[in-house]
Order: structure tokens, then sequence, then C-alpha cells
């Protein structure tokens, strides 16, 4: 029983989103703001059942861990924005987080953004053995990589045969890579759009098997 | 004033929530860990010192039976490079295997008495490795100092335990302050900084630097006047990804600037957050760009809206938006993911002009067929220095081009060492591979 009432609200709610494909109205605008409404309150209760409960309120109770105080008080001064004379306590939270996350990402950035990039870009192009294919991969890769980063230099004109030249064969390599990619996630945007197809027919009308 | 009554309600649930909590009393109950996902003992452990755990006598805490074998000895190794929170641990392997479908790895506190001490921190199906790296459960975290018991059982298909002897560590987990894995981090770190900090401070000395025109940047004035002159509101999505995304602080700069313009023309603004904090800081930043722009008083406290951290909630919350409120412009500059592509569609269906930006490789092909403009990647983190002129950011800006060059310089090299290679037959390469970037270890 419920699990009918279940399939034909996701059927509706479904065909409401959808909806959208032909003009924005009423029935979409009720699905969208149930969707906004109902995953705040979700999200919500779901923070208080993971987060707060088990990693402050918990740990503070059992009176082990007064350490919890620290981000439980920061975490209350986010709440001072809704009191004017002692807004300016919610910049607090604010400067922590953003210098932590700057300290935390620092050091990752550059590892995983710059030093495997750079490993991975100085492979040999040829080693015995290799076949051609895999060689003129290895020499487009190399190539590649280089005017891709004389296409993002950007304190130097793109004139000439160095920046000029290289930056435009930049551009062409960067969207050869969008291209490649474009279509790589339209399939699985595809796969979606055929699971949803296959719920409306299949669990809801009972159309196909 | 309109938003001080909220303050009040949600003071009151954040003081009843601990209250409530006592009221429905504490739940001791042990969740078993369900990550089945093997862990491989690295080569860090080779410098560790090696401890077999030896059994503590009289403490069998179930009879072994007699078809299903237990595990043998024990042995536990610190972990080198870490912060004294994680520990090797391997097994020996029952003799007889048969019938056993996984290892269930209990731990305590040494010297803590009662079943209700032990925690089930990892679950090795019976064809993994009998090791793992104990203390990345988040639930039951290992603390420096701090001596250990384990215990291993083995299991059967329906879940019965067969226990193996209590093994007491001799060694305690100990922090290191030095990551030695990460040498290589740290003196591209300083060189990098080294040089956005001598550009920066060239710079401020006055000496002049170019930068090239990227379209994208030059249409954001182009944008905000096409939306004043219709009178429509301007969209600016900050991205969906929280306030440490390089990408998301990148876009909270360019709010900043654009802010600063719209206050000028006095046109409306739209900023929906899915983040709670971004949001926070957004509205700061929007208020901050009012304040500048000398028009504190029309800046408007509904401009920075939060909507739901829900991704696609979000989506149907600014696609809604869109078509009701017709912005004339929309910005999408930050981190997306799927959602690209609904966003800007739609808002190119509502008839706006978009501008997009983001470093996210997989969502700019999105951005780059249905958006008038689009910022690739690092021309992102460049808009700030574009939109503001300053000295400052230029330099920055100057900075980081030293770095790609640096980072080609280096590509050249092992591309002609490559050659040398191939001609000479020597093996120059892996070395400068392995002085340059290897081994960078977790």
């Amino acid at each position: 029983m419920y699990e009918t009432i279940g399939i034909w609200v996701g059927a509706f709610f479904t065909l409401a989103i959808y909806s959208f494909l032909y003009k924005e109205n009423p029935i979409y605008r009720l699905a969208e703001h149930l969707v906004v409404g109902i995953s705040l309150g979700y999200t919500m209760a779901i923070t208080y059942d993971i987060t707060l409960k088990p990693r402050l309120i918990e740990p503070l109770l059992s009176g082990n861990h007064w350490i919890l105080l620290v981000p439980a008080v920061l975490g209350i001064l986010y709440i001072t924005r809704f009191i004017p004379g002692i807004a300016w306590l919610s910049r607090y939270p604010i400067a922590f987080l953003m210098g932590t996350a700057m300290g935390v990402s620092f050091p990752l950035t550059l590892k995983t953004d710059v030093l495997r990039q750079l490993e991975a870009a100085m492979q040999p192009f040829y080693m015995s053995g290799m076949p051609w294919h895999e060689i003129f991969g290895n020499i487009v890769m190399i190539f590649g990589t280089l005017a891709a980063l004389i296409y993002f230099f950007f304190s130097k004109p793109h004139k000439g045969l160095f920046f000029g030249t290289g930056s435009k064969i930049g551009i062409w390599v960067i969207m050869l890579g969008f291209g490649a990619t474009f279509g790589f996630t339209v399939m699985g945007r595809i796969s979606l759009l055929i699971g949803r197809i296959q719920y409306l027919l299949g669990d809801w009308l009972h159309l196909i098997e | 004033m309109r938003k001080n009554w909220i303050g009040i309600p949600a003071l009151m649930i954040l003081l009843l929530l601990p209250a409530l909590s006592v009221a429905q009393g504490v739940d001791e109950n042990l969740t078993p860990v369900d990550d089945n996902l093997s862990t491989v003992v690295t080569e860090d452990s080779i410098a560790a010192t090696l401890t077999e755990l030896q059994p503590v006598a009289e403490e069998q805490l179930e009879e072994p039976d007699p078809g299903l074998d237990v595990s043998g000895a024990i042995t536990v190794l610190d972990k080198d490079n870490d912060a004294g929170d994680q520990l090797l641990v391997s097994f020996e392997l029952p003799a007889d295997t048969e019938g056993i479908y996984a290892y269930n790895v209990y731990r305590r506190i040494a010297g803590e008495e009662g079943e209700d001490a032990w925690n089930l921190v990892e679950v090795i199906p019976a064809d993994k490795l009998p090791e793992f790296i104990d203390g990345y459960d988040p639930d039951y975290p290992i603390s420096p100092g701090v001596l250990y018991e384990y215990r291993i059982a083995s299991v059967t298909v329906d879940d019965e335990e067969f226990f193996g002897s209590i093994c007491k560590a001799e060694v305690v987990p100990e922090g290191e302050i030095y990551h030695t894995g990460k040498t290589r981090v740290l003196i591209a770190g300083g060189l990098f900084m080294f040089l956005i900090f001598y550009y920066f401070g060239k710079a401020q000395k006055g000496t002049k630097m170019y930068l090239r025109p990227i379209a994208g940047i030059q249409a954001i004035d182009e944008a905000i006047g096409r939306a004043t002159e219709m009178g429509k509101p301007i969209l600016y999505v900050p991205g969906l990804s929280y306030i440490e995304d390089v990408a998301t602080i990148a876009s909270l700069t360019i709010l900043g600037r654009v802010a600063k313009k719209i206050a000028q023309y006095q046109t409306p603004l739209m900023v929906p957050n899915r983040d709670p904090i971004v949001y926070t800081i957004a509205d700061e930043v929007v208020k901050q760009a009012y304040l500048e722009a000398g028009r504190p008083d029309a800046y408007d406290p509904d401009s920075v809206f939060f909507l739901t951290t829900s991704q696609f909630a979000f989506v149907a919350g600014v696609n809604g938006l869109m078509m009701r409120e017709k912005p004339a412009t929309n910005f999408y500059l930050g981190m997306f993911w799927a959602e690209s592509l609904l966003l800007a569609e739609t808002g190119s269906l509502s008839g706006a002009i978009q501008i997009a930006g983001t470093d996210a490789v997989t969502q700019l092909p999105f951005f780059i067929t249905t958006c008038d403009y689009t910022l690739i990647g690092e021309e992102l983190y460049a808009a700030s220095a574009y939109l503001g002129r300053e000295p400052k950011q230029i330099g920055a800006v100057k900075g980081q081009d030293a770095c790609k060059a640096i980072i080609m310089g280096f590509i050249t090299l092992a591309l002609a060492l490559a050659i040398i290679d191939i001609a000479a037959g020597t093996h120059t390469l892996d070395w400068v591979r392995q002085v340059i970037t290897m081994p960078i270890v977790d």
C-alpha cells in the first residue's frame, strides 16, 4: 500500500518537474516549492542527527570533551547575525573558517593540481616496444599541455610565434578536450533519463518489465 | 530589523537541543563498521618499530568452535608521518580458513573492562590481506600516547563470531611534527609563494604590468549595463560548493566587484546560495560593496538569500526564479556539478545574457555551449584582478604566470631528456623525475 502511494507520488512529481519543459506553470511551482522545503527540513534533521548530536552534544554531555566548546561557541556566533547590535561577532567564525580552509587546501591543491600533473606530463614519450599510437598520444599530451599553459598566460599579449600560435593551438586542445568531456557526460545524462522513463513505464504504469 | 525575530526561536532551539538529548538518553549502542574496503599497509611502516602483541593470559572470551579456526598473533606498527592517530595492524591468518567469511577487528583502550569497551574498527573480508590502517574511522579515533588492545573474530556467513586471544600492544601511537614525504610540496609551495610576493612587491612599487584582455571579463560591465537599461534584476550564483573551494573564494571576490557596480547603477541583485556559510560571506561581501559604492541605503537584505543545501532542489528553486523574475543577466561563477547545464539552459530560455566561469573541467563544456561568455579555469581566478585593476592583484597574476613558466620549463626539460635518453640509451629522465616529483607520499 505505502509502496504504491510512494510510486504514484514519485511519478506525479517526476511529471510535474518535466512539465517545465513546456513552460513554467503552477504544477512545476508546487513541485519546486515542495522539493526545496522538504530538502531543507530533511537536511536540518540529518545534520542534527549525524553531526550535532553524536559529535557535539553527546561528547559534551559525557563530560570528557570540553575542547568541543570552542567549535560550539564559534558555531553559535554565526547566529549573532540575527541580532544587529552584535552581528559583527559572526565575522570571527567566518575568518577562522576562511583561514583554515586556505591553509588546508593550499598544500593539497599544490600536490594534486600541480606536482601530480607535472609528474604525469614528465613521462618519457617513447620506450622500446611501445605501440605507435601510444607514442603519438604521449607527444600530443606533452605539446598539448605546453600549448594549453601558454593560453593561460595573462601577462603577455597573445601575439607572435610563441604566445600567438601557442595560445591558438592551446585553445584548440582545450576545446577538443571539452568536446570529448561533453560527449561522455551527455551519455551519463541519457542513462539518467532512461532510468526515469523506466520508472514511469515500469514501476508506475507496468508497461515494461 | 526584519530578521531580528528569527534569532530568538533559533537560539531557543539551540539551547533546547541538549535538553532533548538528555531526555532521550544517550544511546551507547555501538555501530558496526560497514566499510569493507581493504586497506593496504604502506611502505611508511618500514622505519616503524615492529611489535608483536603478546596474548593476555586467561582472557579468552569465547571458546573457539573446533570447526572455525581463529587468527594468530597480531602485529602493530606505529604509522610514520601521521599525527599519532593511526596504527598499522596485521594478524596471522588461521591455519584453517574453511567457513570463514570475514574477520572482525575489535579495539579497546588497554585496561578497560567489559564487552562495551570493545569497538569494532574494521571488517576484513576473508579474501583480502589481513592488514589495515586503524584510525580512519572518525567514530573510533586513535589518540596519541594511548595503549590499545586488539582482538580478532573469525566470522561465519551467518555473522557468528569466534574470538581469538586478546592482545595488548607494547607501542603507543606517536605523531611526527614534520611529514618527510611532503618536502617537495613544501619547496614548491615556498618557491611559488616567493614568486607571487616578488611580483606583488614590484607592482606595489609602481612597475607597470600588462594584462591581456579576456572577453568574458570585459563583458561583465556590458551585462550589468544591459540589466540596468532593461530595468530587470541580475542573478549571481556563486557556485554550489563550500567556502574551502578555491572557485568559491574567487567567485565571492568577483561578487564584490560586480555588486559595487550594481550598487552604482542601482540595479536589483539576486544571489541564491546553497551553503549556509557561503551565504553568510556573500551577504557580507554585497553589503560591503554597497558601502564602498557609497550607497549603503540601497542595499536590500533580501538580495542575498539561502535556498537549500540539496543540489537539485537548489536548481529547481533557481530555475523557477529565472522563469518568474526574468533576470536580464545571469552570472554562474564558482564550482558547479551536474546542475550546470540545467541552470544555463533555463537561463538561455529566459533570454538572459549569461556569463559563466568555473574550474570544473567536466562542467565547462556545458557552460561554453549555453552561455554567452565563459571564464575557463584560471581565468576565473584572474577575473578579480582584472575587475579591480589593483596593482597588488595584478602582481599576483604575474607571479602565477611565472609559476606556469617554471612548470613549462620542467616539461620542456623532460622532453629534451627523453630525446637524449633515446639517442644515448641513458636514463636521465627517470632520475630527474625522481628528484622533482617522486615520491610524494600521502
